[in-house]
């Protein structure tokens, strides 16, 4: 990931308020070059939040209709874990042509790509990039990012949990003894062949460690797993 | 053909549905004598089917189960996670990038490519989704399956000896182990592809065509 998003992500992490996601998406929408990024989050009691730079009257408007009901983005991803182009979705029904021709009057984009996150409790939220262009252009810009756009979407959802009023204790576990080992000796500067053989393990199930400790860590990459741990006193070098 | 269902959607395939439980039914509790529970119907679940998982299934000419396997993310409650820490060295297996692949079954007498067939319909997921590995449990038997169709997963852990032998084991999927399979699957990559949208929809531009 680019160094930018990974700063923006940081800060995103740190903060703690409700306005720092909106802060931050914004910033991503700028470094993104994309018309809209927002982050919409539905309960099991069907209660929603979010943050994103839609206008106030798309976003007032939406509320108010219900659109929660009509929008195929949230009828098709409901319940679902895989991203999806908006051009996948079912637009035909009379009352979607009416909300998506709305929608568009007040500046959500013609493309758009939403990658479903799936929390705890039935919690469920969305993650969203739209814009104004081409198929092909789009295609090409989805196909770019989708792994960056994955793993915002679970970032963004792991701060929102934290806003939870009745939430429980943190889920993330700590790293477990093999991770430790796996990642300090990344963090030695060894390389990814000597440390699997050190530790008896293929690269393979190395980089499923290395990958699920960056999950944990709320890291982006490795470079920013093994900082965060170092920092968090988790290894030691 | 190859179908990629929701749990949520698997009503309206009805027939589906009920032979493919039945087959996981015959497979892991009549052959493998696993504990799983089946219940008056012979059918065959776990409380992960409740969570709405994405099944990649082989539908034969006759509209029945040849063959499935069910996918879930990491992140969420998940076999590999909740019964198996002790045999991936207590790592907890998580990740937006890493799906859960498990109860790999094939009905009985199905074609022999059914296995193959699966495994490119797992690659297209991949692929197309994002995804980087799959992680999934898997039984003595099923290695020799895996490595004939070309995709033999890297073992993280096992337990038990012969054939109650069961490995926690991750798949990743490069472009040639996907042409090996294809090949072994007996099906062309537009065939796969056609099938892939029908499930999903079509995206502006076709996925397929960097890989080609």
């Amino acid at each position: 990931m680019k160094q930018r998003r990974t700063h923006i992500l940081e800060e995103l992490e740190r903060a703690q308020g409700l306005e720092s996601m909106q802060a931050a998406i914004e910033a991503l929408r700028d470094d993104f070059a994309v018309t809209h990024m927002v982050y919409h989050w539905v309960n099991s009691a069907g209660e929603q939040y979010g943050c994103g730079t839609y206008s106030d009257e798309w976003r007032d408007r939406y509320i108010e209709m219900k659109y929660v009901r009509v929008d195929p983005v949230i009828i098709g991803c409901y319940q679902t874990f895989h991203p999806v182009d908006w051009k996948q979705l079912d637009w035909s029904g009379k009352a979607t042509r009416a909300f998506q021709k709305e929608a568009m009057a007040h500046g959500v984009g013609n493309q758009g790509y939403s990658v479903p996150v799936r929390g705890p409790n039935g919690q469920f939220a969305l993650f969203t990039v739209s814009h104004h262009g081409r198929d092909d252009d789009w295609a090409t810009f989805t196909d770019a990012n989708r792994e960056d756009l994955i793993l915002i979407a679970h970032a963004f959802n792991k701060k929102a949990l934290e806003f939870e009023p009745d939430r429980r204790p943190d889920p993330t576990s700590p790293l477990s003894p093999r991770e430790v080992d796996a990642m300090t000796l990344v963090a030695m500067g060894y390389s990814r062949a000597k440390v699997a053989d050190s530790l008896n393990i293929s690269e393979h199930t190395l980089r499923v460690y290395i990958e699920s400790a960056r999950h944990k860590l709320g890291a982006l990459n490795t470079t920013h797993a093994v900082a965060r741990a170092l920092s968090r006193g988790l290894i030691v070098v | 053909m190859l179908r990629y269902i929701y749990a949520q959607d698997l009503h309206n395939y009805p027939k589906l549905q009920r032979s493919m439980f039945r087959d996981r039914a015959e497979q892991f509790s009549h052959r493998l004598g696993w504990a799983v529970s089946v219940d008056e119907h012979g059918e065959e679940r776990d409380e992960y089917d409740a969570l709405n998982p994405l099944y990649v299934i082989w539908e034969r000419a006759d509209g029945r189960h040849g063959g499935s396997m069910r996918l879930l993310p990491t992140t969420g409650p998940c076999m590999v996670n909740d019964h198996f820490l002790h045999l991936t060295g207590g790592v907890r297996i998580e990740s937006p990038l890493i799906w859960e692949c498990t109860r790999f079954c094939l009905a009985p007498e199905t074609d022999p490519r059914t296995a193959a067939a699966l495994m490119l319909g797992g690659g297209e997921i991949m692929r197309c989704f994002g995804v980087k590995h799959y992680a999934g449990v898997f039984d003595a038997r099923m290695v020799r399956i895996y490595r004939m169709i070309g995709s033999s997963p890297e073992v993280i852990g096992a337990e038990g000896r012969g054939r109650d032998r069961i490995s926690v084991g991750l798949w990743s999927f490069t472009a040639e182990a996907r042409r090996a399979v294809a090949r072994r699957a007996g099906l062309s990559p537009e065939v796969s592809k056609l099938w892939f949208d029908r499930a999903f929809g079509r995206a502006p531009q076709p996925c397929m065509a960097r890989s080609a």
